[in-house]
């Protein structure tokens, strides 16, 4: 756990609620005109030929294929990983996704699809996507989750008791689900489209890195608006200075809404020129999505043949 | 992994349709100017462009004397109504060969295609469209019923913002109903002589607009004629002082937009991510070629370390290079003249003691260039903090107190822009009611608009352009 490595004025600030909440209320304030024309400017760089046949590979090997209904069996949660494995049949040399992300009960399904590959195992818990749950029921789901196989969990946070100004809680609830994920890696979900202003999500994002957060991810996907380039350029901020602070890397997972290459690439210039290129890896990036890789394998096809192929010739799974 | 090189994506040069040669406009037509012919140099490679006609002595006299017949027989008399129109279709006309006239001024001035093709050419026209709007409603300016034009103006532009200045200077000048002769920049005359076009394109009625290429001569020689009853200059202080001594006694009318040493002050309070974008914005737009540019860094000192590793990251991260490519940030320096005088400028820097950031962007061989450089431990006492330098060099000063950054920021013989960082409103009011500038810009910078007015305090000049207050330069009122 990262708390010891901490420097002094970081410890402190969790001390208690009142040093905690003067902590997050003391971080510089975002400018919502300022940091959305910034975001603007810099999807217009234009990326093209080899770095955009890079900018592509780089993508798929940072997707986490998601499937997350209600209506979701094994027979989906198999297909997943099947596509998951050998993205583009046609092309071997295509590259894996990062991980399958799928709810605590078909974990054990996806770890048996995805045995031997190295691919993650993403597992949602903590009462998702609402997070309206006892501190027991989203404890047991991580279980579940972890138990199962899971590699990785994504949790939400409790955005009542953040709006509500109860830090400290927030802050226990993901320490506490970080103890019970084990050594699985944790992304904290923060639904920025419930938290709704830029200074919340900074302060969401710096209450997510000093609770043991691995990752700070955007949303659930089940709540408009989901992830927004203005949004994960606040949280690439948070990570970049969290990195200048402690000198630790933490990464970022925008989700939900990206569906095209377009969109994702714009995201890797953010990537780059916000958070820095050591960012530019699966360790430390990831789309939260599920059919923007049919579009990356598309445009991957394109690139490659130099035509355009059609969406007959990737799986639809 | 390879790192994330963005693809050269170089707009194509052919769009500007550069000629060979391009000559003066005078009363409606191209003539061969009675001048010694120019070059003008692609300030990115070195290379000539184009030769360039110039205004010879009798070529003023026939160009102002052109002016002075359009002003009398059909531009001062028409309703402004009429006038209205001529000014829609030329902001049209902008509008429709905005690519090409982007890639030129890229050309001929060596600012990224990104900022010609995204900044100045939607500026210029809305200038257009905004004073369009006004040829018709004069009366109701506030000026009382029917204010008069003054009859020719003569206008003297920079290089560094070549044709949104030209429509600065001739948008409002044409709608309230006088006539013009302009003298571009001797190094960026292009665009300004492509407009000549357009405004033939407009079917705009002879010697209502008149376009004289060449140097200092030429623009003396407009300043000291006697038909000239308006004159209107954009350029450097030095310039401006011996221009109003040339015309004080005479019943000319003179504005003047001279140099800056503009303050961004950032608050301990501020949004300093976006801070440090306004202060990227406000020094190395355009190369820093801006008047106003934000050229003195005030920070707080409890805020100045955070802030100075920000703002080295984040200009680490600009691409300076081929001011064609959509992905360059920052551009080439307009003359090889220029060049040496900023770096002779950052040089003092140095030897006074201030220290020197560069950035480790690469740069090419050929071509203007100056690295983005920063300048830490910077003291009001400094020629960096006093001069304008006009590149892209910052200078960051500290204060301790909202009084001593007032202080500080308005401690200097210029006073055209400023800009405040602070999350807290009634700080930024308390400071923008204090700061000597014409304009003031709240946790933003560079913003213009032709609605809001433009211009100086002390050394920075005289008059507004743009907005209501812009139009009273070219009224009898």
């Amino acid at each position: 756990m990262s708390a010891p490595t901490l420097p002094s004025a970081l410890v402190d600030a969790t001390r208690d609620d009142a040093s905690l909440r003067r902590f997050l209320h003391g971080l510089p304030g975002v400018d919502q005109v300022g940091v959305e024309a910034r975001a603007t400017a810099l999807a217009t760089r234009s990326i093209k030929k080899s770095s955009k046949l890079w900018a592509i590979d780089t993508a798929i090997s940072m997707v986490d294929l998601t499937t997350l209904e209600g209506a979701d069996t094994h027979g989906k949660v198999r297909a997943l990983t099947a596509k998951a494995r050998r993205p583009d049949p046609d092309r071997p040399d295509t590259p894996q996704v990062a991980a399958v992300c799928v709810y605590p009960d078909l974990v054990a399904t996806a770890v048996e699809g995805l045995k031997g590959t190295g691919i993650g195992i993403a597992s949602v818990a903590t009462a998702f996507p609402s997070g309206r749950s006892s501190r027991q029921v989203k404890l047991a789901d991580v279980a579940l989750a972890v138990e199962s196989g899971a590699t990785e969990v994504d949790m939400v946070i409790d955005r009542g008791a953040f709006l509500e100004g109860r830090y400290g809680e927030v802050f226990e609830e993901i320490q506490a689900i970080r103890e019970a994920s084990g050594r699985a890696h944790l992304k904290v979900i923060l639904e920025t489209g419930e938290l709704v202003t830029y200074d919340n999500v900074r302060r969401a994002s710096w209450l997510a890195l000093l609770a043991g957060g691995d990752f700070i991810k955007t949303s659930t996907g089940k709540v408009s608006p989901a992830a927004t380039l203005p949004v994960t350029h606040v949280m690439l901020q948070a990570v970049r200075d969290w990195f200048t602070a402690t000198g630790e890397l933490r990464g970022v997972k925008p989700a939900g809404g990206i569906r095209t290459t377009k969109d994702a690439i714009k995201y890797l210039v953010a990537v780059h020129e916000v958070a820095g290129e050591q960012w530019l890896t699966p360790e430390l990036f990831r789309f939260g999505a599920s059919s923007l890789l049919n579009d990356l394998l598309l445009q991957r096809r394109t690139q490659h043949d130099g035509h355009y192929s059609g969406p007959d010739y990737v799986a639809v799974d | 992994m390879p790192a994330f090189e963005y693809a050269p994506a170089p707009e194509s040069r052919e769009l500007a349709n550069l000629k060979p040669s391009y000559r003066p406009f005078i009363d409606g037509e191209f003539t061969d100017g009675g001048g010694e012919p120019l070059k003008t140099v692609n300030p990115a490679t070195e290379e000539v462009l184009a030769e360039v006609g110039t205004a010879s002595e009798a070529d003023v006299d026939t160009a102002v004397k052109a002016a002075r017949n359009a002003f009398e027989k059909t531009w001062g008399p028409m309703p402004g109504s009429e006038r209205a129109k001529y000014l829609f279709r030329i902001a049209r006309l902008v509008q429709e060969r905005s690519r090409e006239l982007a890639v030129l001024e890229t050309l001929d001035n060596g600012k990224p295609i990104r900022e010609s093709r995204d900044s100045d050419l939607p500026l210029v026209a809305a200038h257009f469209f905004y004073h369009a709007g006004w040829a018709d409603k004069l009366d109701y300016a506030g000026f009382g019923p029917d204010p008069k034009p003054l009859g020719v103006a003569g206008q003297i532009i920079p290089w560094n913002f070549p044709l949104l200045m030209l429509a600065w200077k001739i948008a409002p000048a044409l709608a309230t109903g006088n006539t013009v002769v302009l003298k571009p920049a001797e190094t960026t005359p292009l665009t300004a002589l492509v407009f000549g076009e357009i405004c033939q394109q407009a079917g705009l009625p002879p010697g209502v607009v008149n376009i004289l290429p060449g140097a200092g001569d030429v623009g003396a020689r407009l300043v000291g004629h006697p038909g000239v009853d308006k004159i209107a200059f954009t350029g450097s202080t030095e310039v401006g002082k011996l221009i109003q001594r040339q015309v004080a006694g005479t019943p000319k009318r003179l504005t003047l937009e001279l140099g800056g040493k503009a303050a961004n002050v950032v608050f301990d309070d501020a949004p300093l991510d976006q801070a440090v974008e306004g202060i990227v914005n406000g020094i190395f737009f355009n190369q820093g070629h801006v008047c106003c540019a934000g050229s003195r860094l005030l920070a707080q000192e409890s805020v100045v370390d955070e802030l100075l590793d920000k703002l080295r990251y984040r200009i680490s991260t600009l691409r300076l290079g081929d001011p064609l490519d959509k992905n360059t940030d920052i551009g080439a320096i307009n003359s090889a003249e220029q060049l040496t005088k900023i770096r002779e400028l950052a040089d003092s820097g140095e030897a006074e003691g201030a220290q020197r950031w560069t950035s480790p962007c690469p740069v090419p061989d050929r071509g203007f260039f100056f690295a983005p450089t920063v300048f830490s431990g910077v003291h009001q006492s400094m020629r960096i903090a006093r001069e304008e330098i006009f590149g892209p060099v910052l200078s960051v000063l500290t204060f301790r107190t909202p009084d001593e950054a007032v202080a500080k920021a308005n401690n200097t013989p210029y006073g055209l822009s400023a800009g405040i960082w602070s999350e807290k409103g009634s700080r930024i009011l308390w400071t923008a009611n204090r700061l000597r500038a014409g304009v003031v810009w709240a946790n933003t910078f560079n913003r213009f608009d032709p609605a809001a007015p433009f211009g100086g305090y002390q050394e920075s000049g005289f008059g507004r352009e743009g907005g209501r207050t812009g139009l009273e330069g070219y009224l009898d009122v």
